[in-house]
C-alpha cells in the first residue's frame, strides 16, 4: 500500500520539469543559505509569489528544495567564513572552521554535506513511513486535540527554545495579537482596526518572515561590519573520495545524530537544540574529547547529521496535522493555503498526488542537493566574495520585491520595513522571532479550535483533560511550559549546578 | 544601555497588551449567545502579555544597565542601510520599484561602497532589468511601475 503509494509520487517528482524545478530550487536555495541576511524562511517567503502560476506539486517541489538547499548552503558559510547562515549551523562551525583553517575545508565540507544528506534520508525514510499513520490518526482529531496540539506547539519552543522563556511567551503572544488584528471571521466583527482600513486585512506573517528575518537580518550584519574572511576550499574529487572512505567511521555518530535530529524536529524548534545536543553527545562518547574543538571531523559530523534530520523532520507535522515545525514550514503552509490546498490530515485522502509527490521529491531533491553542492562549493563560496556594498542593498531590493509581490500591495512593504526594525531590536535584545512567525500563521487557527472545543464543553476547560488523547498532549505541553521553572528546581533537589542555557532559536 | 532598551520595549509591549485588552472589552470578552465573544481570546493574550512584559521590565531593571545596547560607530552603517531604503518605499509610489530600486543601488555603491561610476551604474541597472524581466515578464507578477515605464509602453 504505502509502497505503491510511493511509486505514484515517484512518477510525479521524476518528471524532467520537476526534476528542473528541483535543479534551479536547490541552486536558489544554496546561494540564499550563502548569503547574510537570508535564510529559508525568507528565501522560500520571497520566491512565494512567483508560484502562484506554477501546478501545485511543482510549487511545492520548488520551495522544498529551496529549503535544501539553504540547509546546505548553512554549512558553506560555517566551515569556510565561520559565520553560521543559520542558528543551527553554529555548532559545525566549531570544528568545521579550525578545520578548513588546518587545510583541510574539502574534508570537512564533504563530511557536512554527507552527515546532511544522512540525516535528511533518514527523516525522509520515517516520514513515508509514519506520516500515513499520523494523518490517520489525525482525522480523528477534534478541536480539543488540535488546539492540544497547539499548545505543545508553543509551549516547547517555550520551554526548549532557550534563552529567556518570558521573552519566548512574548514572542508567541505578540503574533497570536497581530493575528487577531482585523476582520474575525466568525463574528464579523473588525477587531483593533480603530476604523482604519489598512488595518482590516491584518498583517500576513509571509510580510513579516521577510521583514524579520530579511531585513532585520541585514541589519544586524552591516552593525557587525560584514567582513568575510574566509579559507580556502580545497575542494576536489580525491578529497571527496578520501573522506568518504574515513566516514563509515562515525557510523554510530550518523545513526545517533539522526535519531536526535528526527526526535526533536518534529517539535517546534527543535533543529538547533538537536544539533547542539548531538554535537554534546559525540564528544563525551569520542575516545578523543579533548580533539573536539579543534577540528575534529566527527565534530562536524553530529551536528550536521542531526540540523538535516531535524530539519526536514519538520514537514511531517506540516503535512499530517497542518500545524508547522518551524518559520519555513510555515511559509510552505501558507503556500499550501495560496494554492487552493488545505493543510491537515485530509491531504493524504483528497490530494495523494501531491503528498507523495512532495515525499518523492524530498528523496529525488537532497540526492541532487548533495551531488550539485559537492561539485559547485567554489562557485557558491565565491558569492561571499561579491563587495558588500553591493550585496547589502541587492538583499533590500531582492526583500521590497518579495514583500509587494504577495499582494501587490504598498503598504506591505512599509509593514515589511517597520517588522525590519522589530527584528532587529528584538534579536538583540534576545526575543526569538520564530514562535513571533509561527503564531502569526496559526493565530486563526489556533483561536477557532479554542472556540470550537469551548462550545463543545459549555466554556470548561476540562475538555482538554476529559478527551484522552487530548489529555495526553496537553498534559505534554504544561510539562514543556513550566519546564523552565521545573529544571532548575529539579537540579537543585539533585544537587547539580544549574545549566547554561542552550542560545535561543532564531 | 542594554536596560533602556528593554525598557522602551517592554513599554511598548505593555500598550499592545493594553490596546488589545480595551478593544476586546469593548467588542465583548466574555460569553455569548453562540460560544465566546470576538474579544474573548485577544482579551486574555492582551492580559498575559502584560503581566509577562510587567516581569520581564522588572527583571531588566533589576539586572542594571548592562552594556550599551548599540554604539555610535555600529549604529552608522545600519542607519545607512535604512534610511536610503525608507526613501527608497518612499519614493517607489512615485517613479515606481524598477526606478526606486536602481536609485537606491547607485546609491549606496556609491556613497558607502565608493565603486567605481562604471560597476555602479551596471549593477543598479542591470538588477532592476532583470527583477523586470524575471517577474513581469517571465511569471507575469506586476509591480509598481512609474512614469519610465508608460513611457516605454508598459
Amino acid at each position: 500500500m504505502g509502497l505503491e503509494n510511493l511509486l505514484l509520487g515517484f512518477s510525479i517528482a521524476v518528471t524532467p520539469f520537476n526534476l528542473f524545478v528541483a535543479v534551479v530550487g536547490i541552486t536558489l536555495g544554496t546561494i540564499i543559505g550563502v548569503l547574510p541576511g537570508l535564510g529559508g524562511a525568507n528565501g522560500v517567503a520571497i520566491l512565494l509569489p512567483l508560484t502562484f502560476t506554477m501546478p501545485p506539486t511543482s510549487a511545492i517541489i520548488l520551495l522544498t528544495s529551496l529549503y535544501w538547499g539553504a540547509l546546505f548552503g548553512g554549512a558553506i558559510t560555517s566551515i569556510l567564513f565561520n559565520i553560521p547562515g543559520e542558528p543551527w549551523s553554529v555548532a559545525t562551525t566549531f570544528d568545521g572552521y579550525p578545520l578548513a583553517r588546518q587545510g583541510q575545508g574539502g574534508q570537512a565540507l564533504t563530511a557536512a554535506f554527507t552527515s546532511s544528506f544522512v540525516g535528511a534520508l533518514f527523516s525522509i525514510v520515517l516520514i513515508t513511513l509514519f506520516a500515513p499513520l499520523l494523518a490517520e490518526i489525525a482525522l480523528r482529531f477534534g478541536p480539543p486535540e488540535f488546539f492540544a496540539i497547539q499548545l505543545l506547539t508553543f509551549s516547547s519552543f517555550v520551554g526548549l527554545g532557550g534563552g529567556n522563556p518570558l521573552k519566548s511567551l512574548v514572542s508567541i503572544l505578540l503574533g497570536f495579537i497581530l493575528a487577531a488584528v482585523g476582520l474575525d471571521i466568525v463574528t464579523g466583527q473588525l477587531r483593533m482596526t480603530f476604523g482604519i482600513t489598512d488595518l482590516m486585512k491584518g498583517f500576513d506573517f509571509i510580510i513579516a518572515v521577510i521583514g524579520l528575518f530579511g531585513i532585520g537580518e541585514i541589519l544586524l550584519s552591516v552593525e557587525e561590519g560584514l567582513t568575510f574572511r574566509g579559507a580556502a576550499t580545497g575542494m576536489n574529487l580525491k578529497v571527496v573520495l578520501q573522506t568518504w572512505k574515513i566516514l563509515p567511521r562515525y557510523a554510530r555518530t550518523f545513526v545517533r545524530g539522526a535519531f536526535i535530529g528526527f526526535w526533536m524536529g518534529f517539535k517546534p524548534g527543535g533543529a538547533t537544540p538537536a544539533s547542539f545536543m548531538s554535537y554534546a553527545f559525540a564528544k563525551r562518547f569520542s575516545k578523543h574529547p579533548e580533539r573536539f574543538g579543534k577540528g575534529e571531523l566527527e565534530g562536524v559530523v553530529a551536528p550536521e547529521t542531526a540540523a538535516h534530520a531535524a530539519g526536514v523532520a519538520a514537514i511531517l507535522p506540516m503535512i499530517t496535522l497542518g500545524i508547522p515545525g518551524s518559520p519555513t514550514a510555515a511559509v510552505m503552509l501558507g503556500g499550501l493555503i495560496i494554492w487552493g490546498l488545505q493543510p491537515g490530515p485530509l491531504l493524504f485522502t483528497e490530494k495523494p498526488d501531491f503528498v507523495w509527490g512532495l515525499i518523492a521529491s524530498m528523496y529525488t531533491g537532497n540526492i541532487i542537493g548533495v551531488l550539485m553542492v559537492l561539485a559547485g562549493v567554489p562557485f557558491f563560496a565565491a558569492i561571499l566574495r561579491v563587495p558588500f556594498a553591493i550585496l547589502t542593498p541587492l538583499i533590500v531590493v531582492v526583500c521590497a520585491v518579495g514583500a509587494y509581490a504577495v499582494h501587490s500591495s504598498m503598504i506591505d512593504v512599509w509593514y515589511m520595513m517597520i517588522f525590519g526594525v522589530v527584528g532587529y531590536v528584538f534579536k538583540k535584545l534576545d526575543y526569538p522571532l520564530a514562535p513571533l512567525v509561527l503564531a502569526l500563521v496559526l493565530g486563526d487557527l489556533a483561536e477557532n479550535a479554542l472556540r470550537q472545543s469551548l462550545i463543545m464543553s459549555q466554556g470548561s476547560l476540562t475538555v482538554f483533560f476529559t478527551r484522552p488523547i487530548a489529555c495526553v498532549i496537553t498534559v505534554a505541553a504544561l510539562f514543556f511550559l513550566f519546564m523552565p521553572i521545573l529544571t532548575p528546581w529539579w537540579r537543585r533537589l539533585r544537587g547539580l549546578p544549574p545549566t547554561p542555557s542552550a542560545p535561543a532559536e532564531a | 544601555m542594554t536596560r533602556t532598551a528593554d525598557l522602551a520595549t517592554a513599554a511598548l509591549l505593555l500598550l499592545i497588551g493594553l490596546i488589545a485588552v480595551v478593544d476586546s472589552l469593548r467588542l465583548g470578552a466574555g460569553w455569548g449567545s453562540d460560544g465566546p465573544k470576538s474579544g474573548f481570546f485577544p482579551f486574555w493574550l492582551g492580559t498575559l502579555l502584560l503581566v509577562v512584559t510587567v516581569v520581564i521590565a522588572v527583571q531588566a531593571w533589576r539586572r542594571g544597565p548592562g552594556k550599551p545596547f548599540v554604539t555610535r560607530e555600529q549604529l552608522r552603517p545600519v542607519m545607512q542601510v535604512l534610511w536610503p531604503a525608507v526613501a527608497m518605499v518612499a519614493l517607489t509610489a512615485v517613479i515606481g520599484l524598477y526606478v526606486a530600486s536602481a536609485l537606491y543601488l547607485a546609491f549606496y555603491m556609491r556613497w558607502v561602497g565608493r565603486h567605481r561610476w562604471l560597476t555602479v551604474v551596471l549593477i543598479s541597472i542591470g538588477i532592476p532589468v532583470v527583477t523586470f524581466l524575471v517577474f513581469e515578464q517571465w511569471f507575469l507578477v506586476p509591480m509598481p511601475k512609474g512614469p519610465l515605464e508608460t513611457w516605454l509602453g508598459y
